[in-house]
C-alpha cells in the first residue's frame, strides 16, 4: 500500500463521495460532495469512475506527501491550483507525486470546493457504503472524522504508472438565475412571497455551509404560519422559518424538518449554488419539471462524456520526469511546465 | 381516509401527504405505502424516507420514468391498507431520577404527580416509533400519556448525553448521542439506537415499539460494560 500523508490542511478538509444513501430513514443525512461535477473531472483526470471517493477542500489547500511509492493524483473544482516542490502543475492535468516531494494544493480561487483526486481511489473502509464525511453523524472520512495534519491515507499501487493526462473540457459559467420547481409547500405562502422570491435579488449570508445556505433579501411572508409536522427534506430544498429569510438546504442537511419549504432548486443547478461565496447574489427563476430533468439529463451525459475529453499531457513535469524519458541531456536546468512541442 | 397529495421536490424526489398532522392511523399508512415502494422498486428509486404523516421518495431524475411512478403511487394509495402490524417489540432498561434524569422532580410537581407516579405511568405505555430523524437513531415516539405531556422546557440545553430518556409535549424519545435538547431528561439508558461502529447501527427502525423497564442504579455498570461490549441491551420481547 503507498500512504498519501497529509502535512496540512484545513479544519473542513475530508473525504466526500456521492454521498451515503438508503440511511435517510434512519436519520443519517447523505452528505456527498458539493460539487459533483468538479469531483467528477478530478477523477475523470486519474482514470476513476465519476463518484469516487476524494479528498474535498473547503476554503483552503492543503500540502501532501507519499510514502511508498508514486502516486497519480489530479486537482479540479473552483480554480484551485497544485504546486510540487513550488513548482505549478497546469489546471486540469493529472500529475505524479513522487516520494520525496511535497504537492501542494492551492486553496479554491472562484469557489469554495475543490477536489484531490488519486487513480484507483482511496484504499479507506466505507462506512454504511460509502466513504463521506458527515460531521454529526461521526460517518466517513477516516474513522468519522475530517482530516488533519499527520493522517495517512492508504492508495492501492495498481494504476498509478498511468500517464498524466489533461482534460478539455471545463465547467460551463452559466452566470443565470439559479432554477427552481416550486413546492413542496408553495401553498404556505401568499402569492406575493412566490413572486418576490422569483423576482428578487438574494445575497448568500456568512452563514454558509455543508448543511445549508442562509440568505437575506427581502421578507418572505407565510400564508398560514411557519411550523409544519416534520416531513422529508431533498439536497436544495428552500425552507422559510418565521424569520422570512430563505435556506437553501445542502448535502449535510437534516433528513425531515419543520419549516415550510417554498420551492426547490433542481439537481443540475445545486453544484453551480455550491460554488458560491459569501456576499454573491442570486436569483431565482421557476422552472417546469421537462426543463428540469433535461438540465439532469445534461449534466449526467457531460459527465460520462469526460473521459473523451482526456489528452495525454503536453507538459513536462519536472526536471526528473525529462529525464527519465530521455527528452532532455542531463546538463540543463529545466523548470516546469516546459512545453515540448 | 382523504386521497394523499404528491408534492414536488425538486426534479429529484416527491412527498406523499397523507396528512398535515402527528396521528397514528396517517403514520401507518406512511409505513405501507414505503413498503409497497420498496417492493416494487421502480427504476432510478434511490431512497424513501418515512415520517410522521408523509412519504418522500428520492429518485434519479435523469433514470425515472416520473409520470409512471405518479401513476404507480395513485393506484397504489387507492386502496392502501395501513400497517399497524410491527415486527418487533423493545425493552429498553432506564434508570430514572437523580443524576441519571435531572427532570423527573420538575415533571411531577408540574402534574401534581409523585416521581414515582411519573416512573410508574412513563414505563407503562407502549411506544410506537413514528420515524427516525433530527439526528442519526433519534426516535420520535408516540404513544406518551397525557397525565404527563409536558411543554418543552423555556431554556433548551446545549447539550445532554447519549441514552438520554426525554419527553417534550406529547412526544417521547431517546437521545442516541450527545445533542441539544428542549424536552425534559426522565432517566437515562445505557442502550446506543445507533453505534457506527455496532452491527447492526441501527437497533431500531420506524413502525417498530418500545416499552421502557425501570432498572435500579446499581445494574448502572453492569448494563454499560455491556453495551461497551458491543451487546445491544435492549431486548427484543414478543408483543
Amino acid at each position: 500500500m503507498i500512504d498519501l500523508v497529509v502535512k496540512s490542511c484545513g479544519p473542513m478538509t475530508a473525504l466526500q463521495d456521492r454521498g451515503r444513501f438508503g440511511y435517510q430513514g434512519f436519520g443519517v443525512s447523505p452528505s456527498g460532495a458539493m460539487d459533483r461535477r468538479a469531483l467528477a473531472m478530478a477523477n475523470a483526470l486519474v482514470g476513476n469512475p465519476p463518484d469516487t471517493g476524494a479528498i474535498e477542500f473547503v476554503n483552503l489547500g492543503g500540502a501532501f506527501t507519499c510514502d511508498g511509492g508514486d502516486l497519480r493524483l489530479a486537482v479540479a473544482g473552483a480554480g484551485a491550483v497544485a504546486s510540487i516542490d513550488g513548482t505549478a502543475v497546469p489546471p486540469l492535468t493529472s500529475f505524479i507525486l513522487r516520494e520525496g516531494q511535497t504537492l501542494e494544493v492551492g486553496h479554491p480561487r472562484t469557489g469554495t470546493f475543490a477536489y484531490l483526486a488519486v487513480a484507483g481511489g482511496l484504499a479507506v473502509e466505507p462506512q454504511l457504503g460509502s466513504l463521506s464525511f458527515h460531521l454529526r453523524s461521526r460517518l466517513g472520512g477516516l474513522k468519522g472524522a475530517s482530516l488533519q495534519a499527520g493522517n495517512r491515507l492508504p492508495c492501492r499501487p495498481e494504476g498509478q504508472a498511468g500517464e498524466p493526462m489533461e482534460l478539455a473540457a471545463d465547467i460551463s459559467e452559466e452566470t443565470g438565475p439559479l432554477r427552481v420547481m416550486l413546492g413542496p409547500q408553495d401553498d404556505y405562502f401568499t402569492p406575493d412571497s412566490i413572486r418576490l422570491l422569483l423576482e428578487s435579488e438574494f445575497t448568500i449570508s456568512p452563514q454558509a455551509d455543508r448543511m445549508g445556505f442562509q440568505l437575506t433579501g427581502p421578507k418572505l411572508e407565510h400564508a398560514k404560519g411557519f411550523n409544519i409536522v416534520s416531513d422529508g427534506i431533498v439536497d436544495g430544498h428552500i425552507q422559510v422559518p418565521g424569520s422570512g429569510q430563505p435556506i437553501v438546504l445542502m448535502r449535510d442537511r437534516q433528513t425531515a424538518g419543520g419549516y415550510p419549504k417554498i420551492a426547490t432548486v433542481i439537481s443540475a443547478d445545486l453544484a453551480r449554488f455550491a460554488q458560491m461565496r459569501s456576499g454573491t447574489k442570486v436569483r431565482f427563476r421557476a422552472v417546469e419539471r421537462d426543463e428540469a430533468v433535461a438540465a439532469a439529463r445534461q449534466l449526467r451525459d457531460w459527465i460520462a462524456s469526460l473521459p473523451t475529453h482526456l489528452t495525454p499531457v503536453r507538459y513536462a513535469l519536472t526536471t526528473e520526469h525529462l529525464l527519465s524519458r530521455n527528452l532532455i541531456g542531463g546538463t540543463v536546468d529545466a523548470l516546469s511546465p516546459v512545453s515540448h512541442d | 381516509m382523504p386521497t394523499p397529495k404528491i408534492l414536488p421536490c425538486g426534479d429529484s424526489a416527491l412527498t406523499v401527504e397523507f396528512g398535515s398532522t402527528i396521528d397514528p392511523a396517517l403514520n401507518a399508512m406512511v409505513l405501507a405505502l414505503d413498503e409497497i415502494v420498496r417492493a416494487h422498486a421502480p427504476a432510478g428509486l434511490i431512497e424513501t424516507v418515512p415520517t410522521y404523516r408523509s412519504l418522500t421518495i428520492q429518485f434519479d431524475p435523469a433514470a425515472t420514468d416520473y409520470d409512471a411512478l405518479v401513476r404507480l403511487l395513485d393506484q397504489e394509495t387507492k386502496d392502501l391498507a395501513p400497517r399497524h402490524a410491527v415486527g418487533r417489540r423493545w425493552r429498553v432498561p432506564v434508570v430514572y431520577g437523580g443524576a441519571y434524569g435531572s427532570d423527573l422532580e420538575e415533571v411531577a410537581e408540574i402534574h401534581g404527580l409523585t416521581p414515582n407516579q411519573v416512573i410508574e405511568i412513563h414505563s407503562s405505555a407502549i411506544y410506537r416509533i413514528y420515524m427516525i430523524g433530527f439526528l442519526p437513531g433519534f426516535t420520535y415516539l408516540g404513544g406518551l400519556d397525557k397525565r404527563i405531556a409536558t411543554s418543552r422546557r423555556l431554556h433548551p440545553r446545549a447539550k445532554i448525553p447519549a441514552g438520554t430518556i426525554m419527553i417534550g409535549g406529547e412526544q417521547a424519545g431517546i437521545a442516541p448521542m450527545d445533542m441539544p435538547s428542549g424536552w425534559h431528561n426522565l432517566g437515562l439508558t445505557p442502550v446506543r439506537p445507533y453505534a457506527p461502529e455496532r452491527d447492526p447501527v441501527f437497533l431500531f427502525a420506524a413502525g417498530d415499539e418500545i416499552v421502557f423497564e425501570p432498572v435500579d442504579a446499581s445494574r448502572w455498570e453492569a448494563m454499560e460494560k455491556a453495551v461497551r461490549a458491543g451487546e445491544p441491551v435492549a431486548e427484543e420481547i414478543r408483543p
